[in-house]
């Protein structure tokens, strides 16, 4: 190399090719440059991912029943290690775009020290991107609603809950979790809200929009009240399934993955309103997860006009369908940002200064940063702040340090007075 | 403007490429045969390190006389592909195959005494 240093300007130094054993640092290199930026913003990301097939025997171990769980443990001798029991189907997963994204394709830089790799992970990138706190939720999971045994879902489910709150959670104060609902087992769905309503980590309850059970049954009525007696949320995260008979009309990923995010929460999103779930649990919020926002204003207007002319097929509504969708809370990512036109009336449709919650969606390849709201030319800078982490804040109940309210910092005496911490130097 | 040396013209093979610091500013060095193209390492998309990712052919997709079509298959043109999302640029226009107002800065590049030499702005 002493070749190179001959012909090079002093100073200048050269950039490695990113593959998929690059640091997680190195990778958010760029972002890390915009997160000095907002040290003194609240930046809470309500949506990012671990990879839990590269952790499945630890997950596994954590089955309750005896014989799902040696089912799943005797895909360990297989060739390839598939990750037992579960009904993904690896070979159709082409979010990497075929080796063209590296960190979508395997997480597969060295990790080490006193956290476990997972949890590393997750710290890497919550300090690359500026971020106070992440809530971290599963991958490969979120078509697990898709699989054809119910009690499967729930011992996997359960599995996962137990693995990540008890396992991974107390490693890292700034992770938080919405807990997987078996949602297809009712009652287990239950059982899972009753053993972690009350746990500091877990921020609310994850139904995964994947799979075509009808939200307003009566076998859910039990499922919400508990959720709304937690006064912790219920989220849809969204996702895709290119086995739907719609979606197999599509015939690239690109088309079916931009459509299957949505339909999936519009269908649960009709149901919801239309059933008056809003009005059967008052007090229970939702947040709709990863389905973008472009959708919104289309499914209000939509329900709307079709509810005033039908209104005897919705009798529990005492108000327009696009009434109750304001109060709601949604996940900015991915959002739709090639026309701000658009994007600005969804903005109001949605009253997103308080109803929007900055998402990353984190390792995934269509993930946002922060800088997405940051750079919006049209909201002022506290409803950046409120989409970016106080709207979160509120809804998590997560504790805002002073220094980051954005607001004009009070005296010593005057902080005391109000009980709020000393800002850190 | 400033100019910096980075690298001997040969230690960058035919189709290779490779990526510069100068701390303030980064830049990717693009060989095609003789030529050289240098681009700011700075996705427009949002910021993310598009000359560390990979270069790919560019897809194509042809019709026959019927208009339908015969498939994909790549083509001669090669793109490099941001690491962070996926978008693609012809590394020899800098340009997004889908819409041209997406492109990379170019950095003005030339081959001095074996040597690459970058003009960098500012």
């Amino acid at each position: 190399m002493a070749d190179d240093a001959t012909s090079r300007t002093p100073g200048v130094f050269e950039l490695p090719k990113v593959d998929n054993a690059t640091d997680t640092r190195d990778l958010l290199a760029h972002a890390a440059k915009d997160a000095n930026a907002l040290k003194d913003h609240f930046v809470v990301d309500v949506d990012a991912h671990l990879s839990e097939f590269a952790f499945w025997s630890e997950i596994v171990d954590r089955i309750d029943n005896d014989v799902y769980r040696q089912m799943a443990q005797s895909f360990r001798n297989r060739a390839g290690s598939p990750p037992g029991l579960m009904n993904a189907t690896p070979g159709m997963l082409y979010q990497d775009m075929f080796g063209r994204i590296p960190h979508q394709q395997r997480l597969a830089e060295k990790t080490g020290g006193e956290t476990h790799a997972m949890v590393t992970l997750v710290q890497r990138a919550m300090d690359s991107m500026g971020i106070d706190y992440m809530v971290v939720l599963p991958t490969p999971m979120l078509v697990l609603g898709m699989h054809p045994q119910a009690e499967i879902e729930a011992a996997l489910g359960g599995a996962f809950n137990k693995w990540m709150v008890e396992d991974m959670l107390p490693q890292e104060k700034r992770m938080k979790n919405f807990i997987y609902l078996p949602f297809n087992d009712p009652p287990a769905a239950l059982r899972e809200v009753e053993k972690y309503a009350h746990h500091p980590g877990v921020v609310g309850f994850m139904v995964t929009s994947t799979r075509y059970k009808p939200v307003h049954h009566d076998d859910y009525m039990k499922l919400y009240a508990a959720i709304e007696a937690s006064g912790k949320p219920i989220t849809f995260h969204s996702g895709f399934h290119w086995g739907d008979e719609s979606m197999k009309q599509c015939n690239r990923f690109l088309s079916m993955h931009a459509i299957s995010f949505v339909y999936y929460n519009i269908i649960h999103m009709t149901n919801w309103v239309i059933n008056g779930i809003p009005e059967r649990f008052p007090k229970l919020k939702s947040i709709w997860i990863e389905s973008g926002l472009a959708w919104v204003p289309f499914i209000m207007q939509r329900l709307d006009s079709e509810y005033m002319m039908r209104t005897s097929e919705a009798p529990l509504l005492k108000r327009k369908p696009s009434e109750y969708i304001r109060e709601m809370y949604f996940t900015t990512q991915p959002m739709e940002r090639e026309n701000l036109k658009l994007l600005e009336a969804t903005f109001e449709a949605i009253n997103a200064e308080s109803q929007l919650l900055y998402a990353s969606d984190w390792p995934h390849w269509d993930f946002d940063l922060p800088n997405s709201i940051t750079q919006l030319p049209f909201i002022n800078e506290q409803q950046k702040r409120n989409i970016l982490g106080l709207n979160a804040a509120k809804l998590l109940n997560l504790e805002v340090p002073a220094h980051k309210l954005g607001v004009p910092r009070p005296g010593p005496a005057a902080m005391a007075a109000q009980g709020l911490a000393p800002a850190a130097e | 403007m400033t100019d910096v040396r980075v690298a001997r013209f040969d230690e960058i093979a035919d189709g290779d490429h490779r990526v510069f610091s100068t701390g303030k500013r980064e830049v990717g060095v693009f060989r095609v045969g003789d030529k050289l193209f240098a681009w700011e390492n700075h996705c427009p998309h949002s910021g993310g390190p598009v000359c560390q990712g990979k270069i790919f052919p560019r897809v194509e997709e042809a019709l026959d006389d019927e208009k339908k079509s015969l498939g994909l298959k790549f083509s001669q043109r090669r793109n490099i592909v941001c690491p962070w999302h996926g978008f693609e640029f012809d590394i020899e226009t800098g340009l997004h195959p889908g819409d041209p107002d997406v492109r990379l800065r170019k950095i003005p590049v030339a081959v001095r005494d074996g040597d690459i030499v970058l003009t960098l702005p500012g």
